[in-house]
């Protein structure tokens, strides 16, 4: 068969020579030994399943849990089901990262510039914030936090009082909650004016500076905007917010809003330790960008601050952006720590416990790995557009 | 014709991995003694129940049952390795098969017993959950607990008992969750809960890791009915049958009067009761009914020691009473099938 | 003093003025020139002020040095008594003691072996020679050591390996094994072959988006589920498989950042010369690419390095792992946080200085590079 094919058109190499076949067979091959691969992988699942009797389907997600858990965004009780619990591990999840990230962003950004600064002492003392922090594991830093911090705090009953409406002991820090009564629809409806106001207004900012090159004090402007209306509102529909303060009751403090002991120590350990990491990123952001742009801007007569805003930090910004998406990814993964210090996390509360109640390990398993991974994917893309907008438009 | 020997050894090694992917019935045992020893899941460290020491050499109650299983099938008690396993990986390392049997101070419950693809193969220890708080808290009833911090280990039957407790009489509660129980008890120590709630032997045991053991008192509530036991994956008839067994002979040997220094010299009568007689395997044939040499029950209580024994042995020093776990002659509820 | 007149171009070198040199004027130059520099001077020193001395206090004035019990420890600072007792545990778990010369003798070849590889004297044979030695023979040798079974050495099953030992091995063994794996995946995501390059992309991306101990727990106790019974190797085993994976594809990552360094002349050079694509990518590519991203690899150690004390969750004793284990003994209780601070300040000394000499190399090749 082949000595034919080189008689009839001897041009033509044998198929094994001719790259894009050999890629296709390659590639074929390949294929098939994924397929070949991860079917036996599935079928042996199965098969061990079957063969323990184990039982298998989403079915369990409907039956009611039977245990109660601490923190809670959603209305919760030990009837609820399993469902209910996978969403109250996520939704703990993305409040610890997104509250993580938020911290770690302001602390890495400070640490980051301070260790740029002229003062030697700031200097200095940022770099071994930096160096001490990221050099030891999370998981380390997150067990110091608890453990060797929880324990100089004081039972309830000798809580540190501050003004009698705030009140530190080893069961967290409780403090006053907010309760909207009647009519206070209004000030939610001010603040989303108010912010729909902001972003209209530094569209509006930024046209009138490219028409005219006036300034606009957006920020002030903004600040205002976001203050004033909700308390206008506050004002008008006559103070409809009552406070519960926390009440020391036989054990423990009742009513009020609290900060547990767990989630305070996690959000501590995964906001300072990444800020360590973006310190470092905002650090090498800012020194990339040429020293000839800040004369440059000088030149042009910018005070110190414009260049800074206008000149540095856009352009420290590109590259600071991508390394910042991959830690603001590894702290969402980092909250996974959680288990080990009773912050019932997605990973604590239904790859744990949930996972003994039902022994239904695959499907659990399987459900926390999509969420993980559609929260990267999530994360990942929302940075990438935002670089996307913030990229150099090259000719 | 490179694309035929591609194709045809393709074929063939999709059919093997095909065939290679079939769990059989009677796999735990075969596989068991194939490797020469137990892999055995016990709890991380609980004092009387499965501890290392500093050099990793394993003792306690959960341990002593894996040794009879062991001694049982191999003559020799120490032909267990063990696995550490926290609450939550304990019935996902004993479903995979990473371990053969699972003593880990578990609760046997409707539940686990069907749906998790495992059987329990009897109770080495009767228990039930109980409270402890710190004496300076005043507090005499689990009643008065309306309202505390309950620090306690992650997937655990403790878990739901507490929920339903504190529901029935209408109190609320803090759960504080961890996934190991050193961590539990350091929380529990820093202050972190009022309470500190597991099985009434476990908050024996974890006593003895506080800073100051005479600063607590365990509740007088037991809150719940928690038989503990080893269990096995379904799927092995016959090694279900010699865990159960070798269960079972300890309680037996205790009934009878046999113990280690006691059982080769019974062994060796030849004018021994027959009951004696079956047991030592010098008569019937218990010992090939499950698959095991005549002198399997021997092996057992001369390297283990009966139930007894094992008491005296890992759980009397925490000062814990033999109470339900007593012999059923003795007001206890211990209790093993005949042996015939 | 009388002014001197000198004739011109005479005028001797007179020393700066007073109001330029010395500690004042560092000191005015650098902590306070302006009011925002003064008020950040006088926070960092009220910071080190109330952070230094009780630290230094608890940590060495006031601590305990000298005993070997728990009795020793009476006074109000640290108490280093209790490390002294647990250090073999701490260093080595519960590997038997008088074995423990079999691993600081892998430690000694290591170190010997590699010391040539850091001085640019050595000739480049004698290291290529080293260098293999380390990435082929001893494993080997570093796996009979360990593990025993051969040349009469005992059996020391893996659960008893622990420690500072078990964190170097998890992390080792990572890295050396992610590091090809990492580069065929990068090579991967690069081709131009749809099949392998999406899986590739697929592949990376999984394993980038899981959390590390969701791994660790399906390697530890899951795994025989997905796999036919006769295949169950040991945990460790397993757990080195999941690691592995795991950071091969942050290894594809930086890798990949180092292939799309390379300017396209260099790829075409090499078709040019009629290489095919292996050999163009072993002779010219990667050999470019590889030393480009020398700093983000040492990096990605460092993270799996710190990364191993995940393990002790699902129940392998690091060095973490021993810490609080010994933390947790009846007789030893109520000195956590000496062995926080003593596993703190293992992690740091190996982190620290494998991130300043990722630094070094960064400067040193950095020269290289530029034009």
């Amino acid at each position: 068969m082949t000595d034919q094919t080189k008689s009839s058109t001897p041009a033509k190499p044998p198929f094994w020579r001719d790259p894009d076949k050999r890629a296709l067979v390659f590639q074929g091959v390949f294929l098939l030994l994924v397929v070949v691969v991860l079917f036996t992988l599935i079928r042996n699942t199965m098969l061990n399943l079957e063969a323990r009797g184990i039982s298998s389907g989403f079915g369990f997600l409907e039956t009611s849990t039977g245990f109660k858990i601490a923190e809670t965004l959603i209305p919760y009780d030990e009837s609820s089901s399993f469902f209910t619990a996978f969403l109250v591990g996520l939704l703990n999840t993305i409040k610890v990262s997104v509250i993580g990230v938020f911290l770690a962003t302001i602390l890495g950004f400070i640490m980051g510039v301070a260790r740029l600064s002229k003062n030697w002492l700031v200097a200095r003392l940022s770099a071994v914030y930096v160096d001490t922090l990221r050099n030891i594991p999370l998981l380390l830093q997150l067990f110091f936090w608890y453990f060797a911090v929880l324990r100089p705090l004081k039972n309830p009953k000798q809580a540190d009082n501050f003004f009698d409406i705030i009140f530190l002991s080893n069961r967290g820090l409780y403090g006053p909650k907010p309760i909207f009564e009647d009519g206070s629809g209004l000030i939610l409806f001010a603040l989303i004016a108010a912010i729909v106001g902001i972003i209209v207004l530094r569209i509006w900012a930024k046209k009138r500076m490219e028409n005219t090159g006036e300034r606009f004090p957006v920020f002030y402007t903004s600040l205002g905007l976001i203050i004033g209306l909700p308390l206008l509102a506050l004002i008008g529909t006559g103070f409809p917010v009552s406070w519960d303060i926390p009440e020391l009751k036989g054990f423990n403090f009742r009513g009020g809003m609290v900060m547990t002991p767990e989630f305070s120590a996690l959000v501590f350990a995964l906001s300072i330790y990444t800020s360590s990491f973006i310190a470092e990123i905002v650090r090498a952001g800012i020194m990339s960008v040429d020293k000839g742009q800040t004369e440059a801007a000088y030149s042009l007569g910018l005070k110190p601050s414009w260049t800074t805003r206008l000149v540095i930090i856009p352009q420290a910004m590109r590259v600071i952006i991508p390394p910042l998406t991959s830690q603001y990814l590894n702290l969402t993964k980092n909250s996974s720590l959680a288990a080990a210090i009773a912050y019932p996390d997605l990973v604590s509360i239904f790859a744990g416990t949930a996972l003994n109640q039902t022994g239904q390990a695959v499907e659990i398993m399987g459900m926390t790995l999509a969420v993980y991974l559609f929260l990267s994917l999530t994360i990942s893309s929302l940075m990438n557009w935002y670089n996307a907008s913030k990229a150099l438009v090259e000719r | 014709m490179i694309k035929k020997v591609v194709l045809s050894s393709l074929s063939v090694a999709v059919a093997s991995t095909l065939m290679m992917g079939t769990a059989h019935a009677g796999a735990t045992l075969d596989s068991i003694k194939e490797k020469g020893f137990i892999q055995c899941g016990v709890s991380q460290g609980l004092p009387g129940f499965s501890n290392a020491d500093e050099k990793g050499n394993w003792t306690g109650l959960d341990v002593d049952f894996c040794r009879t299983t062991a001694a049982a099938i191999f003559g020799d008690a120490d032909a267990v390795k063990y696995t550490p396993l926290s609450a939550k990986e304990r019935f996902t390392a004993l479903q995979s098969g990473e371990i053969d049997m699972l003593s880990r101070n578990t609760t046997w419950t409707q539940s686990r017993d069907t749906s998790m693809g495992i059987n329990f193969a009897g109770v080495t220890y009767y228990d039930g959950q109980g409270f402890m708080v710190r004496k300076d808290l005043g507090v005499t009833s689990a009643l008065e607990l309306d309202g505390a911090s309950l620090c306690t280990n992650q997937g655990t039957t403790t878990e739901l008992n507490m929920a339903d407790y504190f529901s029935q009489h209408g109190m609320t509660f803090e759960p504080v969750v961890f996934e190991k129980s050193d961590e539990v008890v350091a929380a529990y120590d820093a202050g972190r809960c009022d309470v500190y709630s597991t099985d009434a032997s476990g908050l024996a045991a974890q006593r003895t890791k506080l800073a100051e053991p005479e600063a607590h008192i365990v509740l007088p509530e037991i809150i719940s009915k928690e038989p503990l036991g080893p269990a096995v994956a379904h799927g092995d008839d016959q090694f279900f049958d010699i865990v159960k067994w070798s269960i079972f002979v300890t309680v037996e040997a205790e009934e009878m009067g046999l113990n280690s220094s006691n059982i080769k010299a019974a062994a060796a009568n030849k004018d021994a009761a027959p009951a004696v007689k079956r047991f030592v395997g010098a008569e019937g044939s218990l010992g090939e009914n499950l698959g095991l040499e005549a002198d399997w029950a021997v092996n057992v209580i001369s390297q283990v020691g009966n139930y007894g024994e094992i008491w005296e042995r890992n759980v009397a020093p925490l000062e814990l009473p033999r109470g339900l776990n007593n012999l059923w002659s003795k007001g206890g509820i211990m209790y093993a099938p005949p042996l015939r | 003093m009388t002014t001197q007149k000198y004739p011109v171009g005479q005028h001797p070198n007179l020393p700066p003025p007073n109001n330029t040199v010395g500690v004042l004027f560092w000191l005015k130059e650098n902590m306070f020139n302006g009011v925002l520099n003064s008020i950040l001077t006088l926070f960092s020193f009220y910071v080190i002020i109330t952070l230094l001395p009780p630290l230094l206090k608890w940590a060495i004035i006031y601590a305990d040095w000298t005993g070997d019990s728990k009795d020793a420890c009476t006074k109000d600072g640290a108490c280093w008594v209790f490390i002294r007792v647990w250090f073999d545990q701490l260093l080595y778990g519960r590997y038997p003691s008088d074995s423990i010369w079999r691993i600081n003798l892998s430690y000694v070849i290591a170190i010997v072996a590699a010391i040539p590889l850091f001085f640019s004297a050595v000739p480049k044979k004698i290291k290529l020679v080293l260098a293999a030695f380390l990435l082929v023979v001893y494993p080997i040798i570093c796996f009979y050591l360990y593990y025993g079974g051969g040349f009469g050495l005992e059996v020391v099953e893996t659960p008893r390996w622990g420690g500072l030992f078990l964190t170097l091995v998890i992390a080792v063994s990572g890295i050396v094994l992610s590091l090809p794996l990492g580069i065929l995946l990068a090579l991967g995501r690069r081709s131009n072959m749809p099949v392998i390059k999406s899986f590739c992309v697929v592949f990376i991306e999984f394993w980038r988006g899981i959390p590390l101990i969701t791994v660790l727990f399906m390697a530890s106790v899951m795994f025989p589920l997905f796999v036919p019974e006769s295949l169950s190797p040991d945990k460790l085993l397993r757990v080195l498989v999941g690691v592995i994976l795991f950071s091969s594809a942050y290894m594809a990552e930086v890798v990949r950042g180092g292939l799309q360094a390379i300017p396209k002349g260099q790829y075409e050079a090499a078709a040019a010369l009629g290489l095919n694509y292996p050999k163009s990518m072993i002779l010219i590519i990667l050999p470019q690419a590889l030393k480009m991203v020398i700093p983000g690899i040492v990096n990605t150690f460092i993270g799996l390095f710190k990364d191993t004390t995940l393990v002790l969750i699902i129940g392998l004793f690091d060095l973490l792992g021993m810490a609080q284990l010994a933390a947790t003994n009846p007789n030893w209780l109520g000195f956590t946080v000496e062995g926080y601070v003593f596993a703190a300040v293992g992690f740091f000394v190996f982190c620290f200085s494998m991130s300043s000499y990722s630094q070094h190399l960064e400067r040193v090749l950095n020269t290289g590079h530029r034009n």
